[in-house]
């Protein structure tokens, strides 16, 4: 009796998950359709207008596409040179040591910082560093937004690569030593190799938060509607578009938010999809 | 799943303190953020008169009229009255303006302590055509002042926003090139410049970036100090803008129903981008189960702001007083207001 009434629990409980998420998806699609029936899903995709003026309404999703995918880009290419020595440092070089914990921990640290602290620290701290230094007039825009970001997403890179590298079995390692291998090549032909594909998908993570990431974009992107032209011109990022204008949005405008909703939630499945595959990956090897 | 910000519509009485007539009730409203200083201080002396509260969500114009026309407000507030097409897309509403403001042109320039602007002027710089702050004919209109030769950053709002539409309302008037390129709205396709949203948020670009200029409610200027400039009116003068120049502006005629832009008006002393700002409500007030005494105290919240107490705050807070004429035409639009097709106030 005890038992049954468990796994009914449990399977309405595990049952809830799928089904909340398909309910979204759905939504998504229903309120997402007026947008698409009225501009053609592959010209909404392609169109760079986004103008509001009543009885020729046109919107287009590419401007917010090439935001969301530039800002996450370019924070992942920020991201690397910090993440990356953490990773070695915490798996492998002091891998167990009070420095090492300590190293982890802090950086841990960083992943529970509320996004709108990121937001003010990127505004007050860095725009107006970024004005100083004359790389761009208004100190937002794409750059601001990108190097703010990549800091957010240090620590999901960091954390899951350090596991996969220590990972990486010691009779490998040890025989490498053996052979006369040097650290360095040890690292290079030894833990790369073996663990690269945990790498790899622990970036694919880091990217998925960074597409999604949206106060602080909206705080330090610039707000505007354009194709960015250079990195440090302004711009919009799917999910900053959705929440400046979602409030007063209506009709065909609200239609083609959601839709821009749907795409991002597309874009970053597909990317989740092939971060989890490459764990799988990892794990069998 | 529609994306509606859901503001609680309490359905019954709050604390119980009844004068004798009804229960004290909570009222909920959603919209301009231009005016929530000033609804800041009434609501909070409103709450006084009889125990009702006051829940104003500051979400900007656009948003306050779609909480409204999904009946999940009581009122809404904004600083662009409906268009006949939107009127026409909802049950009647009537139009309650509750003050004037101005929108200021603030400004962060090193060194720079009062700077004049002429609409033509604004409305070359929002569009790009002017790209630095020592061109010629801003120069031209102030020969007194040092201007730099950084380039100008204008800043406007990312979201839909009644300060926008009274800005572009202005501009559109002023200037035959913005009239053909951008025209009015509460939203408009800015072509250069950054954006931020709500008021505040401009408010806190301006302060954060030398060289910029962007619009604003004159409150948040004040509130963070930061300078705007005089603006040529019609007759060529210089104005500042106070609660004087604001009121200066409001001398013409009103229509029945209140609906009218004041930017650009034809009178001495008159600050060019003036405006009313207006709360809406529905003219038959039983709707999503509303119950008749959340209409009355509604109806009273309205009867508060057009009264003398709640207008003596209007220039204490930088806005202005409504004109008799407006006041004396809400009137009479509350008295149209139902409750199951029973009007509401007595004559």
């Amino acid at each position: 009796m005890n038992d049954k009434l468990y796994r009914t629990i449990l399977f309405i409980a595990a049952l809830t998950i799928p089904i909340v998420c398909g309910g979204v998806v759905y939504a998504l699609i229903t309120d997402a359709y007026d947008a698409f029936e009225h501009f053609g899903f592959f010209r909404f995709l392609t169109s760079s207008e986004w103008s509001y003026t009543e009885g020729a309404e046109q919107y287009g999703a590419l401007p917010f596409i090439t935001g969301t995918l530039l800002t996450t880009l370019l924070a992942l290419l920020f991201c690397i040179p910090f993440s990356l020595p953490v990773a070695f440092f915490v798996g492998e070089y002091f891998k167990g040591s009070r420095v090492a914990s300590i190293l982890s921990t802090v950086t841990d640290l960083l992943a529970g910082i509320p996004s709108i602290i990121y937001g003010l620290w990127g505004f007050y701290t860095l725009r107006p560093v970024i004005i100083t230094l004359n790389i761009s007039p208004q100190g937002s825009g794409i750059l601001t937004a990108s190097l703010v970001l990549a800091i957010m997403i240090v620590p999901y890179a960091a954390s899951l690569s350090a596991e996969f590298i220590k990972m990486v079995p010691n009779d490998l390692k040890e025989s490498a030593y053996s052979l006369g291998a040097t650290r360095a090549e040890v690292v290079r032909k030894i833990i790369f190799p073996v663990a690269g594909s945990g790498i790899f998908s622990s970036y694919i993570l880091a990217i998925g938060r960074a597409l999604g990431e949206t106060m602080t974009v909206t705080m330090l992107i610039g707000n505007t509607n354009n194709i960015p032209t250079s990195i440090t011109s302004t711009g919009n990022s799917m999910a900053s578009i959705i929440a400046n204008q979602f409030g007063e949005a209506d009709g065909l405008r609200l239609s083609s938010l959601i839709a821009i909703g749907l795409i991002l939630f597309l874009i970053t499945a597909v990317i989740n999809m092939i971060g989890k595959m490459m764990i799988k990956r990892a794990r069998i090897s | 799943m529609t994306l509606v910000l859901v503001l609680a519509v309490a359905s019954c009485g709050g604390s119980g303190t009844s004068n004798g007539e009804r229960k004290a009730q909570e009222l909920s409203g959603a919209g301009a953020t231009f005016p929530l200083p000033f609804y800041n201080v009434v609501f909070d002396q409103f709450s006084g008169v009889n125990g009702d509260a006051v829940a104003y969500g500051g979400i900007g114009s656009g948003g306050g009229i779609r909480n409204l026309r999904d009946k999940i407000v009581d009122f809404a507030g904004t600083d662009a009255f409906l268009s006949d097409k939107e009127m026409e897309e909802m049950a009647p509403v009537i139009h309650i303006p509750t003050c004037m403001g101005a929108v200021v042109l603030a400004y962060n320039l090193d060194g720079v302590e009062s700077l004049n602007l002429s609409g033509e002027v604004i409305a070359d710089i929002f569009a790009g055509a002017i790209k630095t702050w020592n061109d010629p004919r801003l120069t031209a209109l102030n020969p007194d002042v040092n201007l730099p030769a950084g380039a100008i950053i204008p800043v406007f709002r990312s979201d839909g926003s009644g300060t926008t539409f009274v800005f572009t309302d202005y501009l559109t008037k002023v200037s035959p090139m913005w009239a053909s390129n951008y025209g009015t709205g509460k939203s408009v396709n800015f072509p250069t410049g950054q954006a931020a949203k709500g008021n505040p948020g401009v408010a806190g670009i301006i302060s954060q970036t030398k060289n910029s200029i962007g619009y604003i409610g004159s409150e948040y200027a004040f509130a963070q100090k930061i300078p705007y400039a005089k603006i040529m009116n019609q007759r060529g003068e210089l104005v500042e803008p106070t609660s004087t120049t604001i009121s200066a502006s409001a001398s013409g005629e009103i229509p029945a129903d209140t609906r009218t832009s004041i930017t650009n008006a034809d009178a001495e002393g008159a600050y060019p981008i003036s405006c009313f700002t207006w709360m809406v409500i529905y003219k038959e007030q039983n709707y999503s189960d509303r119950s008749r005494e959340q209409a009355i105290a509604t109806l009273d919240l309205m009867k508060y702001i057009l009264s003398d107490e709640a207008q003596d705050v209007t220039s204490k807070v930088h806005y202005a007083p409504l004109p008799a004429k407006a006041k004396e035409l809400s009137m009479k639009n509350l008295k149209t207001v139902t409750y199951n097709g029973m009007a509401i106030l007595k004559d």
